[in-house]
């Protein structure tokens, strides 16, 4: 098998999953339970919290988790918008964002918020000037991605959430860093985010987990009520192994040493996929090497992953969670459609080798001479 | 660009022939506090102590704020270092590093201190020259010397040249350890862990003493205890925490004493209790976070029957603050949400109905001798549980 959809999803590393499943056949109480079984649990998850704040840089109490990226995402747009209508009835985001960002900015929309969408220029970045730009005295929420998950493209978010605070130093900025975390140092002091949202499945943990950073002070109203769980914020009795889970994988990070390597295995691919005649690239230049965007001729994006599936070599033609609509990303970057139809999104991680990739190249090239253009 | 923390020595400059012992305590502390970030080499000299970053992987935003919760500092700065200490080197270094706030400034000017009476441009020439440079670089800038946006600080040192911003105010008090060693009594509360804080202000080594009452007091309670421990060591360094076990004697009390004097007994002999503690532990003192008038066991009839337990001298820093005070060094302390969290804790196990407000010495002290609590004391002190608390974990 070939398995080139690591942005959709990554396998779960053997000691998260090991993790898991002591959690749910030996750890298994109630981590709210009174008992010293329950605090058994709690402390699993205590441990998991503060894993993941080390990664972000921040401090254990300023991370909830959720059911993951889009629970966080959403917590952060309708719960800072609800917190803050009052006084700010403008959001702004970026019109490449996951989704998670984009739907609850419409439905935010629909419930009478005006909503700026900023789109990328031709290089597929998000420039912080035209974010600025959009930002004015009545906006409570910036929201801009770290990584685009359809392309890769990496934000410069820190200076744009600088230029947004020069223009109102009260707008609370969220970065959806999804796609970035485990693979892109995501400090949020350095970062500048007073938001930040990460998945557990997308760095080798369960799916049905993530977390959103609260810097302390932030005020958002919960989306859901319940018990005393996470200080109210979010309650309902946490995913304790999946949470646990997601702790251990992210002690498992080793973001130089994965990222020189995934380096190596996207040079080798571009080499390799740009020499097929028909192939181009659509992902910037600097963009994470994890994620690698082309056009193959003009076979519809469908036609050619579900040939290549027959060889057992997986990936996608977009986001996964657009489920095979045509991408706003590639569109927002000005490419016509034919190209965005075409489009293929090929995603590493640390378990891929240059088998792999020499196994897409002969595939796309077969599909490129056998199947149907359009 | 090579940055560099610069700090200035607080009180310990008036300390006359022991200032070099503070300072060694001083400097010791610092390392203490920067573990994690990197390594660094800290020196001294002319009343300011240089943190020098060695290597690229130091993490310098973390590491001044650490230094902002150092006792013994009034303020600190972060600088850049001129590759050479000339002129020229200060002129290329101060509008490159100051860009982002000289940007946003409106006015500026710049204030030069020559330590280094060797330098060949006297301290208004440096000013001049670089007030000049700067607005060549930055033509929207104004110098107002009263009243400006930013201060160009230039500093010529015996070791080099330092450019930098305005001061970050340091966390002030004296080095924690320069003022001896004593134990604070802890529950968990809003109060203690300020009392801590103020105490370890004053150059005070900290040893915490908690009471825990298990199955009336939970594993949670002792928890809550460590955590609120570890925010405070962010100020007070690493500590001791010893946990007496108390259920016992708490037992006894319901059993044998008064029930309006349960509260003033059982204060008593937690001070008892840790008076022989600070003793083996060569502490000199005790500290509570008793606040006069705030419940009825910190009457002033209350204390005084309190304070006659121990022989030991007792610290009780808030006594004369309100309750919103010490609530607001709390948040500032940040332990404010820690000491909130719902958990049943010694104090508030078998509370009386209707405590003694105004209590009577003799009485208390009968009725706590009747009672005869020595060896449940001594059985109490041969089981204490000792748990390291370090900023870090």
């Amino acid at each position: 098998m070939h398995y080139l959809d690591n942005s959709a999803t990554t396998m779960v590393s053997p000691e998260a999953a090991k993790k898991a499943l002591e959690m749910m056949t030996e750890v298994f109480a109630n981590p709210s339970s009174l008992h010293a079984f329950g605090i058994r649990a709690e402390a699993e998850v205590e441990a998991a919290r503060k894993a993941v704040a080390a990664q972000l840089g921040c401090s254990d109490e300023e991370i909830l988790f959720t059911s993951g990226g889009t629970e966080a995402n959403n917590l952060a747009l309708f719960g800072v918008a609800e917190a803050r209508k009052r006084r700010c009835r403008k959001i702004v985001v970026s019109s490449v964002e996951h989704s998670s960002v984009i739907e609850a900015a419409k439905k935010l929309e629909n419930d009478g918020f005006t909503v700026v969408y900023v789109a990328p220029r031709a290089d597929g970045i998000i420039h912080p000037e035209d974010v600025a730009a959009a930002v004015g005295d009545d906006t409570s929420l910036v929201s801009v991605m770290r990584v685009n998950n359809e392309t890769g493209a990496v934000m410069p978010v820190a200076d744009i959430f600088e230029e947004v605070r020069d223009v109102n130093p009260d707008v609370i900025c969220h970065t959806d860093a999804v796609q970035a975390f485990g693979k892109l140092e995501c400090k949020v002091k350095k970062l500048g985010a007073d938001l930040l949202t990460v998945s557990a499945h997308k760095v080798h943990a369960p799916k049905g987990c993530g977390a959103l950073y609260i810097k302390k002070g932030v005020r958002l109203v919960p989306r859901q009520y319940g018990g005393e769980q996470q200080k109210k914020r979010r309650p309902g009795t946490e995913a304790a192994q999946t949470i646990a889970a997601f702790g251990v994988a992210c002690e498992q990070f080793d973001i130089r040493a994965n990222a020189a390597y995934v380096r190596q295995l996207n040079d080798y691919a571009k080499e390799k996929l740009l020499a097929i005649e028909g192939v181009v690239l659509n992902s910037p230049a600097d963009a994470l090497p994890y994620v690698l965007n082309i056009t193959a001729g003009r076979v519809r994006s469908e036609t050619m992953l579900h040939h290549l599936e027959k060889r057992e070599i997986y990936l996608s033609s977009g986001s996964a969670c657009a489920k095979g609509k045509p991408s706003h990303v590639l569109s927002a970057m000005g490419y016509d459609k034919d190209r965005a139809d075409s489009a293929l999104r090929v995603s590493f991680s640390k378990y891929n080798t240059k088998e792999d990739i020499d196994a897409l190249a002969e595939g796309i090239a077969i599909g490129l001479r056998t199947l149907a253009h359009a | 660009m090579k940055e560099i923390l610069l700090l200035k020595d607080g009180e310990i400059v008036l300390k006359g022939l022991n200032r070099r012992a503070f300072e060694d305590v001083l400097k010791r502390n610092i390392r203490t506090a920067l573990r994690g970030t990197g390594e660094y080499e800290v020196t001294s000299a002319q009343s300011t102590i240089y943190v020098k970053p060695l290597g690229d992987d130091c993490d310098l935003d973390e590491a001044s704020e650490r230094i902002g919760r150092v006792f013994g500092l009034v303020s600190y700065s972060r600088a850049a270092m001129c590759e050479e200490k000339t002129m020229e080197s200060v002129l290329a270094t101060a509008p490159v590093y100051l860009a982002k706030q000289l940007k946003k400034a409106k006015t500026f000017k710049v204030e030069a201190k020559r330590s280094d009476k060797k330098f060949p441009c006297k301290s208004p020439e440096i000013c001049r020259e670089a007030g000049g440079e700067i607005l060549r670089h930055f033509p929207h800038l104004r110098v107002d010397v009263h009243n400006p946006d930013v201060t160009v600080y230039v500093e010529i040192r015996d070791f080099g040249a330092y450019v930098h911003a305005d001061p970050l105010r340091g966390a002030g008090g004296i080095p924690v350890g320069t003022g001896g060693k004593a134990v604070i009594l802890i529950s968990g509360g809003i109060d203690s862990p300020v009392a801590a804080y103020m105490m370890a202000k004053r150059g005070i080594k900290l040893t915490a003493v908690h009471f825990a009452s298990p199955p009336y007091t939970s594993q949670r309670a002792e928890d809550k205890v460590v955590k609120l421990l570890r925010k405070v060591s962010r100020y007070a360094g690493s500590m001791r925490m010893i946990t007496v076990p108390f259920t016992a004697i708490q037992e006894k009390l319901r059993d044998d004493c008064p029930e309006e004097l349960f509260t003033i007994i059982m204060r008593r002999l937690m001070m008892q209790i840790s008076e022989r503690i600070a003793k083996q532990y060569d502490c000199a003192a005790l500290i509570t976070g008793e606040s006069l008038g705030q419940v009825a066991s910190q009457t002033i009839g209350a204390l005084g029957c309190t304070d006659e337990a121990a022989d030991m001298v007792v610290f009780r820093p808030l006594i004369g603050m309100d309750k919103q005070e010490i609530i607001d060094i709390s948040y500032r302390i940040d332990t404010y949400e820690t000491s909130i969290e719902p958990y049943e804790d010694c104090c508030t196990v078998f509370t009386p109905k209707h405590p003694r407000t105004k209590p009577i010495l003799k009485f208390v002290k009968e009725a706590q001798e009747r009672a005869r609590f020595e060896p449940l004391v001594e059985e109490a002190l041969q089981n204490l549980k000792i748990t390291y608390i370090n900023p870090e974990d």
